[in-house]
């Protein structure tokens, strides 16, 4: 059976959640990624959407302009980890309790994910025609400033996802542990690949 | 002259649709490839990924739209023989059909102004898009190959030039730790092109080249492929899996393609090309007679 979270999300929901499990989104989530992390934090001006929450997605999207408002052609996530400078004073400041993006998040998100009861999660990332037809509809848009990518687009979704969650409220971390584990691979592999490589170019 | 213009629409067009059409449908080198790699994934998470994939990409074609959001700088690669009638129109034809693309795909508004930091809202900008040239031979015919380069699979690339006791050896830890470093957020599995060359230009730009070679074939030369194939071996133990969640391989393909270099120096370029690589190759005659090569049965 899907897991599906609604915004406003509650902080028992957000702490029942586990690192690899996969949940859905419906209600409210709104785009917010480099220049919308610097705006909250660094200049500290708010959108005037409240955040208390809900879900934010670090992505740029494609939107066309249609009569009467806007439609979503594709959207999918961006990397995540560029927005690990701002992230966990962002939640600590909106409220906001589910961030959608890409690849994982670093320590600092994961103490702000504990301090704040929230989780970060991925979406399959390129997969940017499925995301926008979990979109229902382009409520609003703010700081049109930033153009296309950058923009605070807000959302309505249905069943968005599937979300694998990466950091959880118990402050495990699916990227960072799985990082380890490559680092470790990498020396043996690149060890052998190498002495290869090198017995292969050798002159006899 | 009005002749003239009328074969220059005609290209702008063909290009204009065949820009938009690569945005939405993979090459079939990359289709059969991703096909092959997910019958090999256990993981349940890693499976569930390719699942996703490819759904998304049915839906893109099904729907028309981009198959991922970010349809990246267009960049061009045309490999022309100087006799190619329309040559010295090519650029503004480019230009032009990239601007067509952006507004039938439509594709995403990707170009931001050098210096200013503005984007410029049209996918247009100072050299962008973005264009390399090569006269390959004396012909009349021109090949070009679109590239959509999106950010994250872009943010990887890097050149250095070592010293030449670093060697092979100094060369393999330097894509190894790219991969690894910076690959998971790239959006694996992943096409890596190597360069080596004899200074930092020489080797990425030998790198994309690299990268943009179609999966599935080796370079010419046999040390030269048994490197690819090794070096393959190599980054798939690592297990990125798709999108980093771990899994049985990390990349669809190594690519290296070289050249003879100064002897003080090893310059060594890393290209990286995500799964939703989204390149396409068509060629021209002098009557503009098109053949699509990167897609098979594709009408534009």
């Amino acid at each position: 059976m899907k897991k599906i979270l609604t915004t406003p999300i509650s902080d028992e929901e957000i702490q029942s959640l586990k690192v690899g499990d996969i949940v859905y989104l419906s209600g409210t989530l709104v785009t917010c990624r480099d220049e919308g992390h610097r705006r909250v934090i660094a200049e500290g001006i708010m959108p005037k959407l409240p955040m208390d929450r809900i879900a934010i997605f670090h992505a740029g999207p494609i939107v066309q302009d249609v009569e009467g408002g806007w439609k979503m052609i594709s959207i999918g996530p961006t990397t995540s980890m560029r927005m690990e400078r701002y992230e966990k004073e962002f939640l600590a400041k909106t409220g906001v309790k589910l961030v959608i993006g890409k690849g994982g998040m670093g320590a600092k998100t994961a103490e702000g994910c504990k301090e704040n009861i929230a989780v970060h999660a991925v979406f399959p990332g390129g997969c940017g025609v499925i995301a926008a037809e979990q979109v229902e509809k382009i409520e609003d848009k703010e700081w049109p400033e930033f153009g296309m990518p950058e923009a605070f687009w807000i959302l309505k979704v249905k069943e968005f996802g599937p979300l694998i969650i990466s950091i959880d409220t118990q402050g495990n971390n699916l990227f960072e542990a799985n990082k380890i584990d490559f680092h470790k691979k990498k020396e043996v592999a690149l060890k052998e690949t190498a002495q290869e490589i090198v017995s292969m170019i050798a002159k006899s | 002259m009005p002749f003239q213009l009328d074969k220059k629409e005609m290209m702008i067009r063909t290009l204009g649709k065949f820009v938009d059409m690569t945005s939405k449908e993979l090459p079939d080198d990359v289709m059969n490839k991703l096909t092959e790699l997910r019958s090999k994934e256990e993981k349940p998470l890693a499976k569930a990924i390719y699942d996703v994939m490819f759904e998304n990409m049915d839906k893109a074609k099904k729907l028309s739209r981009p198959t991922c959001q970010d349809t990246g700088v267009i960049q061009y690669f045309v490999r022309t023989g100087a006799k190619f009638p329309y040559l010295g129109q090519l650029r503004e034809i480019l230009r032009e059909a990239t601007i067509r693309a952006t507004k039938s795909a439509p594709l995403r508004l990707n170009a931001v102004e050098v210096f200013d930091e503005v984007n410029t809202g049209t996918n247009i900008g100072t050299d962008v898009p973005y264009i390399v040239w090569e006269i390959v031979d004396d012909s009349t015919n021109v090949e070009i190959e679109v590239y959509q380069a999106g950010g994250g699979c872009s943010l990887p690339g890097r050149s250095i030039v070592l010293p030449p006791l670093a060697g092979y050896e100094g060369a393999m830890k330097f894509v190894f730790d790219t991969i690894v470093d910076w690959g998971i957020n790239a959006c694996p599995p992943l096409i890596v092109g190597i360069g080596i060359g004899t200074c930092s230009n020489s080797s990425a730009l030998l790198s994309k080249k690299a990268m943009l070679r179609p999966v599935g074939t080796s370079h010419p030369h046999p040390k030269a492929a048994a490197m690819e194939k090794k070096i393959e071996e190599g980054l798939n133990a690592i297990g990125l899996g798709p999108q980093g969640i771990s899994g049985a391989n990390s990349v669809m393909a190594v690519h290296i393609e070289g050249m003879a270099h100064h002897p003080s120096v090893l310059g060594v370029g890393v290209t990286v090309g995500c799964w939703a690589n989204r390149h396409g190759v068509i060629c021209f005659d002098e009557h503009l007679n098109y053949k699509i090569i990167s897609h098979k049965g594709a009408t534009l």
